[in-house]
């Protein structure tokens, strides 16, 4: 802007304080929230991929949940884990809980607490499902179960001896899931369960991650990774296929399509933004040529 | 002999691995889960470098902002200790004139963090069960610290992303070229496809044209040209990879090692 030019409508337009850009955004996630908005979902073929490999694996068999993020990214991660380990304890899996992050083991004690113990009474810690809990190395960690679990692992997060745990007596290493089911957002994460464990070991990785993650994992959508939760849209998919699939779940807390109302409205407030910001662009600049033209 | 050494145990580990990558049998598989294995126990080791490093810099921060908090209460004359004391609340936040000392309070909280979390953890504080007892118990200190503190002040330094995000969209999505309109295009198929509100914007369409379905047209987007930039990375960082992993397992790059005086 010239100096001594005064500053049009649409000028102030372009240069909007972004506190104004912050109260809409406020407002188009608190107002769906306090009002329930909640939208209806249909599973896309990259979720319903992990549903049905879930669904249809045989009662005992052996899924490993590993829980690779941290609280930041929990409002995003902990619907997909809370729906797939509702499906899993439905089927009848053993479920086997690991951490490749060390705030990984916090948040899958405390999804045990909110989820297992009270929903379903009748898994027994050690017999349906256990948390081996978080160790250090990264990748270096799954390149070493997978050939051999029970050198990193030789106690269970409570302390039990591994051996003397019943479910851990047909585990060798990582070649002995049905199923690999990781949860992340960053690194170590999914990609790092496919290149270390899903392809050499022969085993199907699935995962769940942060929706800006999700673009860097479709490469190996579908031969080295079965399917792919992305974001709040990935985990209502899942939510709203558990309901269909299992009536008794429409009354469990489902905090992915809680989220897809907020997350829809404030899609469409960024866009308005993103329309009007153009709208002054434009006039900006054809007012700028027109006067250079005169 | 303080390069050589570690020089040639790069080689030799990184040798074995790639060879027991192609023949993972006796001995070279053996070796392979055996490096692989000391790699996760020296793993351990960088937590406590890291929690060593913290309190390094952040413990010098401290001390210097001490100091010069102390130097400045005494210039104000009379009892120095009082005046500390009345003023620490305006020092600790960016009170003082010397940029040096500035913002130590945080480092304070960060070590004070630091220290609370390593002892209740360390030492299994309030838990049932004692010190055998699993220290991410629902009763124990340690849980009650991640649950209430650690884990809101973690979403919430994540929710502002979303104010930021919305705020740099309106300023940097502008169709000043034929790239940016296509960027600003696919952004918008995106955002709409991302949504119950892109199936109920383009529902009413003909199953002939199901294609022009935004939930559809934003699927495309991620599995046909985002897969195809995506591998194109994925390709380049790969080959990088290998010819970097080649210049350290032979030697040629040797900046890891620090610096070239011996």
């Amino acid at each position: 802007m010239p100096n001594g030019t005064p500053q049009t409508f649409m000028d102030k337009v372009q240069a909007l304080d972004r506190r104004v850009v912050f109260l809409f955004i406020a407002l188009a996630v608190a107002i769906p929230l306090l009002f329930n908005v909640v939208f209806s979902e249909q599973v896309s073929p990259i979720v319903g991929s992990i549903f049905e490999r879930v669904d249809n694996l045989p009662e005992g068999s052996k899924v490993l949940l590993s829980f690779d993020y941290s609280p930041s990214t929990v409002p995003e991660i902990q619907p997909m884990v809370d729906a797939t380990i509702r499906h899993a304890a439905t089927k009848n899996l053993d479920i086997y809980i690991m951490a490749l992050w060390p705030t990984g083991q916090n948040i899958a004690d405390e999804t045990i607490h909110r989820i297992l113990e009270p929903e379903f009474p009748d898994y027994q810690y050690g017999e349906d499902y256990v948390n081996i809990g978080y160790k250090s190395g990264n990748q270096g960690l799954i390149n070493v179960i997978l050939t051999d679990l029970k050198k990193m692992y030789t106690t269970d997060v409570r302390g039990t001896a591994i051996d003397s745990i019943p479910m851990m007596a047909s585990i060798r290493n990582l070649r002995n899931f049905d199923m690999i089911l990781a949860f992340g957002g960053g690194f170590p994460g999914v990609k790092e369960w496919v290149l270390f464990a899903g392809d050499p070991g022969n085993v199907p990785v699935a995962g769940g991650v942060t929706a800006v993650s999700a673009p860097l994992l479709y490469p190996y959508y579908p031969s080295q990774l079965l399917g792919l939760m992305g974001g709040i849209k990935g985990a209502a998919e899942y939510e709203a296929e558990l309901m269909r699939r299992y009536p008794r779940f429409e009354t469990a807390t489902t905090p992915g399509l809680d989220m897809m109302g907020p997350q829809a409205v404030a899609h469409i407030v960024i866009m308005l933004f993103i329309v009007i910001g153009n709208v002054a662009y434009f006039a900006t600049r054809k007012k700028q040529t027109t006067g250079r033209g005169a | 002999m303080r390069r050589q050494v570690p020089l040639i145990i790069t080689f030799v580990v990184g040798s074995v691995l790639i060879i027991a990558a192609f023949i993972p049998h006796y001995p070279f598989g053996r070796l392979g889960e055996n490096f692989s294995l000391y790699f996760d126990i020296i793993a351990v080791f960088a937590f406590i470098l890291g929690g060593g490093n913290l309190i390094r810099i952040h413990g010098g921060k401290f001390t210097r902002g001490i100091k010069l908090s102390i130097a400045a209460a005494k210039k104000t004359g009379g009892f120095w200790p009082l005046t500390f004391l009345i003023e620490f609340p305006f020092l600790a936040f960016g009170g003082l004139e010397d940029k040096r000392g500035r913002d130590w309070f945080f480092s304070f909280i960060t070590l004070a963090g630091f220290v609370a979390m390593l002892y209740v953890g360390l030492f299994k504080i309030g838990n049932p069960d004692g010190w055998g007892g699993n220290v991410t118990h629902p009763l124990s200190t340690f849980q009650q610290f991640y649950i209430y503190m650690f884990n809101p002040l973690q979403a919430t330094m994540y929710a502002l992303l979303a104010f930021f995000v919305a705020s740099a969209s309106y300023r940097a999505f502008r169709a000043k070229s034929p790239e940016a309109t296509i960027l600003l295009a696919t952004a918008f198929i995106i955002l709409l496809g991302r949504t119950p509100a892109g199936a109920y914007a383009t529902g009413w369409m003909p199953e002939s044209l199901s294609f022009l379905h935004v939930p559809n047209l934003a699927n495309w987007i991620m599995a046909v040209p985002n897969l195809a930039g995506q591998r194109a990375i994925l390709i380049g960082i790969a080959l990088g990879v290998i010819a970097m992993s080649l210049r350290v397992i032979l030697g040629v790059e040797r900046t890891y090692l620090g610096s070239d005086r011996e």
